[in-house]
This record gives structure tokens, sequence and C-alpha cells, in this order.
């Protein structure tokens, strides 16, 4: 089984702080890691090689210090890394890092499944897996929670505000995968080793490695215009009850009564 | 020198302190409690290729250093000290002697699980005559045939209970004294080898230390690691990496002192205000942090010069003498600097305090490892 996970390096959203004046991030001095739940795909497919036999292939696009990330990832199991690095892609939005993904997954060749992580910690768009799916031209199940493969019949069960749904495709799929699939296991340090003796580990490919169409890259590739960044703000208050769950339970009742709910 | 750990080793540290972080400490104060060997993470270690750091990868290690092995061992120690030395007693004291002196059969039979965490191991010298003193060692090794007889007690062994390679030092020939000592490769479910009581200590409670007990054991005369005699020169030599590994693990502890007193005092609030507005409590982190500072240098020097190939004796001798005193004197601190709350158990010092100490005393007391720096400037 041949599979690509495509990675993103994100500040460490735990240790980030917000410029309230700018709404922008502090990323000054932060953490770099691999985005939570990208790392949750790269589990479940070193799992599915180690059960199926296979390859993966892990793909991030970002400026040279995302090497870290595919160290990492390499240290997880993945056999092969690239990072898709240029100036050229500098700025993307979305769409023209998908794009640019989707191309490099053309040029890495034969694919049975592609993981994604179901969004980034630091945009929270949820978009980039779903459009590599569309650029690709196959199936795509997001918001996966739960994975069974048989043959090349691939079974997922996602998680939805709701409620769940079961769905069943075939291979080629593209699949984003929340943290409720797996837990990920630690990196191995024989691997990290390996990753800085071995520069053939992680492979950098800028522009002129894969087919692209430069028109479709970068900042003046991208569609989206941001035009102001904020912190959100909440004008719901929330009240935590307390007490024994009696307690809370008669307490929640009444208040649904004050407010005419029941 | 330089003092920056390269991209390597920082993105090692990182995953041992995330593997600390998230796996260790949360039981830290549990198993000390209970005295629970922590078998679940020496699996999840060997998982992840910690158990066999310093060795080549062809022998199951993980093909780095004693710089990243010591990296590890402060990271876990800094949220457990038992973690700590299990880890440095198994890679120090049970795998070393065999990387350094055994054959090739040897490492392939009994390095490379060792190396993989398959295996635990673990390393006997003391008696309850022989400690500092290792020529009073009277456990004997008599050559029968092709096998080896052991018969003697050993105590206060590391990782005792859980163990199942041992290295055991035992007189082939009494009248040499030091030289007539052997080290033997022996595994725990060899007949006539049992463990004794289980030692009720101050400290690293989670750690299994017992009495070892030989009567009449049988092991292939093969198990014999390097040649008779060389028992003395193996034991020194293993213990001067084994010290750098203890150093590591005081220096984690004092680590994890120094911050949780940085944090304590910031929170905690006296006369109006917290109490590390006070100038005379400002001095005393100041006298910590410096010697933590100090202590980490000495402790990375010392593992830089083993893996430049260099001598280290003097170097690991320095780093386990100070950094061990460093982890004593700043965990002491952080209880008097948390006050009541110190002495009590819901918070880590108390526990920092008690693992302290024994850092002083195995693997060579404070006052050997004197012996030893003042021996290598004085002829």
């Amino acid at each position: 089984m041949n599979i690509v996970v495509c990675v993103k390096q994100v500040p460490d959203t735990n240790e980030v702080k917000i410029d309230q004046k700018k709404g922008t991030l502090i990323r000054e001095g932060v953490p770099s890691i691999i985005n939570p739940e990208d790392k949750i795909a790269i589990e479940e497919a070193v799992r599915l090689k180690e059960e199926f036999g296979g390859k993966v292939t892990v793909i991030s696009m970002g400026p040279p210090q995302a090497k870290d990330a595919l160290i990492e990832a390499y240290a997880i199991g993945a056999d092969e890394t690239i990072l898709l690095s240029d100036i050229k892609f500098a700025g993307s939005d979305t769409w023209a890092t998908a794009y640019t993904l989707s191309q490099a997954i053309k040029e890495v060749g034969e694919y049975d499944v592609i993981f994604c992580g179901r969004q980034a910690i630091d945009g929270d768009t949820a978009q980039v897996g779903p459009q590599i799916a569309e650029n690709l031209n196959i199936p795509q199940i997001t918001y996966v929670m739960d994975l069974n493969i048989e043959g090349k019949k691939v079974i997922a069960k996602r998680k939805l505000e709701d409620g769940y749904s079961i769905i069943e495709t075939s291979q080629p799929v593209l699949l984003t995968v929340l943290g409720d699939l797996n837990i990920p296991r630690y990196p191995s340090i024989k691997r990290v080793v390996d990753a800085f003796n071995n520069k053939e580990s992680i492979k950098v490919w800028n522009a002129n490695d894969f087919e692209v169409d430069e028109g479709k890259l970068g900042l003046d590739a991208s569609p989206t215009q941001v035009y102001d960044t904020f912190v959100p703000t909440s004008d719901h208050e929330a009240e935590i009850l307390e007490g024994t769950v009696e307690e809370k339970v008669e307490k929640l009742i009444s208040k649904l009564k004050e407010k005419k709910i029941v | 020198m330089d003092f920056n750990l390269s991209k390597e080793k920082q993105m090692c540290r990182k995953i041992y302190k995330e593997f600390a972080e998230k796996e260790i400490k949360p039981i830290a104060a549990e198993i000390d409690e209970n005295c629970e060997f922590p078998s679940e993470n020496i699996k999840k270690m060997a998982q992840a290729d910690m158990m066999g750091i310093p060795f080549p990868q062809k022998y199951g290690g993980a093909g780095s250093d004693t710089l990243n092995y010591v990296l590890a061992v402060e990271e876990f120690s800094y949220a457990c000290a038992t973690h700590g030395v299990v880890l440095s007693a198994h890679t120090s004291l049970g795998a070393h002697p065999i990387y350094k002196y055994g054959t090739e059969e040897q490492k392939e039979k009994y390095l490379k699980p060792l190396a993989k965490g398959e295996k635990l191991g673990a390393f006997a010298l003391t008696e309850a005559g022989a400690g500092t003193d290792a020529a009073g060692v009277k456990t004997t090794a008599k050559l029968d045939g092709d096998e080896y007889i052991l018969n003697g007690t050993k105590i206060f062994i590391t990782n005792a209970g859980a163990a199942d390679i041992f290295i055991i030092h035992a007189m082939t020939d009494k009248s040499k004294g030091t030289r007539g000592i052997s080290s033997f490769i022996v595994k725990a479910d060899t007949p006539g080898f049992t463990l004794g009581k289980k030692e009720n200590k101050m400290g690293i409670n989670a750690s299994d230390t017992r009495e070892l007990i030989f009567k009449n054991c049988r092991i292939p005369a093969e198990n014999l690691l390097g040649k008779e005699g060389m028992g003395f020169k193996i034991a020194m030599a293993t213990l001067d990496g084994g010290r750098i590994g203890v150093a590591a693990q005081a220096l984690g502890i004092a680590q994890r002192a120094l911050d949780e007193t940085v944090k304590y005092v910031q929170e905690r609030e006296q006369f109006g205000r917290p109490i590390a507005k006070f100038q005379g409590l400002q001095w005393e982190i100041a006298e910590m942090a410096t010697k933590v500072e100090a202590a980490r240098n000495l402790v990375y020097k010392a593992a830089k010069t083993k893996d430049e190939g260099k001598r280290f004796s003097k170097e690991a001798a320095m780093a386990k003498y100070y950094t061990s005193e460093v982890a004593s004197y700043v965990a002491n601190k952080a209880v008097q600097l948390h006050g009541g709350y110190g002495y009590i158990k819901d918070y880590p010092v108390e526990r920092l305090m008690r693992d302290a100490k024994i850092t002083e005393i195995y693997e060579g007391t404070t006052e050997v490892q004197k012996m030893v720096i003042a021996g290598s400037l004085l002829n």
C-alpha cells in the first residue's frame, strides 16, 4: 500500500501569545511542532504500512526550517519525506497550497491512500485536504475517527457535530483525520540519528523539481485576501453548575425553566 | 568548547522531555509511594529506542553517543529519579561492559537484546564487606570443566528484581586481591541464582534494589567477560561511565528542584507580596541556579570527553561529586523555600530531597570521587 501524508509545521499554540493591538500571533521564540492532527495522520499511515506493507511518503510545504517536522515524521516511521520549499510558494493560501501539494503527490506517483490532518491549529481552515482530493479527482472522507481497510475497500467513521456517519469507498482515497483515531507513538531515537546521518531521508524540492504551473503558485495565485485578523470575542457567558449529580440536574432544570426552554 | 547542542540532540531532548512530561511525571509520586517498578514505561522507552542510546545500531542501539544518553537520563530524572537510575544502571552498568569487553558472540547474544530494551540489565560488585574496597569481594567463581560455579551474595543491586542480564563480579583467585576478580554475564533465570529481600529505601523508591544470592550457580565458561583477573579493571572502567549517568540523574533532580522553587516563590504571598520579592530569597535562587548551571557544564563535558575517546575518569568523578552535592543542596533549599508545603507529599520537592541523597552515595561515594580526582593529579 502506497501512502502519502501531508503535514504542516505550526507554532505550538500552547505557547503562542496574541498581540492584542495588532491581533496577530507573536511567533517569536515559540517552538514549532507538527500539527497535532497531522501527527495522527502519520501514525495511522505507519500503522497501515506495518499491517499491509508498502511505503509511507510524508510531504510538507514550508520554509527550510519545516525540515524539522519531516525529521520527526521520519523518526515516527515514514520511509521518505519531501519538503516543498521555494520562495515562489510563499504566501500561498489554502487553494495554492493544495495545488502545490497535489502536483507533488502526482510526482511521487502511485498512491492508494492520502492522509491529512483535519485542520491546522494555526489556521483552522480544514480546506487543504478536501482541495487536494478535488485536484486529484479522488474520493475524500473527512473527520475520520475510525478506519477499516479491507482489500481496496475503505470504511471510515466520521465524527460530526450532530452525530456519526460511516462511509465506504474504494482506493485511492483521501482521508482527513481527527485526534480520536489513534495515539501517536514517540519518535524513535534511532531514526532521529538516521535522519541526521542520511541526508537522503529528507528531500527538498523547489518549483523546478516537479511539474507546476507557475501562475498557480504563491501569494499572487491565492484567491484569499486577508483584510484583517482579530481575536474572537464571545458574548456568551458560561456557568458551571456545582454540586452532586442530583443537585446539578435540579439546578439545570430550574435554569431551563427560568429561560422557558422547558 | 562548544556549549551548543547539535540539532540532532536538541530534537532528541525534545522527545525525552515530551516522554517525561506525558508518561513519567504523572505517575512519579504514585510509584514512589507504592515502591512500584515502572515496567510499562520501560517498555515504552524500548519502543522509542531509548534503552540503548549510545550503542551502535549493529548491536541494537540507537547509534548515538554518551551526551545524547545523558540528556535522556537528565530529562527522565527531572520527572522521576527512579526512571533515570533504571536507564542509567541498565545502559552504563548492564550493557556497556558487554559492549566494551564482550566478544562478538556475547554482544550478539546479550548486548543486542539489552540495547533494544527487550531485556533489562544490572551490575553487581557490592557485597556486605566490599563496597569502596573492591578487594573485599567474597563471592567466588570456580572453574569446573566448561562451567564456572558461583557462590556468594551481592547487596544493594539496582534493577535487581526486574533485570534479565547481570554483570557479576566474583573472585577467581583470592590470592591476587583485586587482580583475582573476574566479571561474568549471568542470566536471571540461571538455577542457583535467587533474589534476596527488596530494600526499603529513603528515596528512588520505585527502583528495585535487592540482594543477589548465588548457591552453586553454574554458568557457561563462555560467559566470562574479558579474561580472568580483569574484573576489577572492568568494574572500575564501567563505574567511570556509570558516574556520568548518576551525574545526569542528579542534574535532572537539581533542575527540577530549582524550577519548582522558581514557580512557587512567585506564587506564594506573604506580607502582601510574592515571597520572590524578598531579596534574601532572590539570593538563594541565584545561588541554586548558578550551581545547577555549573553542574550541567561539568556533566556535559564529562560526556563529551568520553565521546571523544579520551580518558574521562577525572571528568566523570568531578561531574558526579559536584552534581550530586548540588542536587542535595538545591533540593534541600527547595524544601526550605516551600516552607511547610515543602515537607508534605502534595508537592514534589520532598521526593526530590530524598532522591537526591543517593546520588552522593552510589557508584562511588563523594569521598571516592575525591580519591579519583586527587589520584589523577598526584602521583
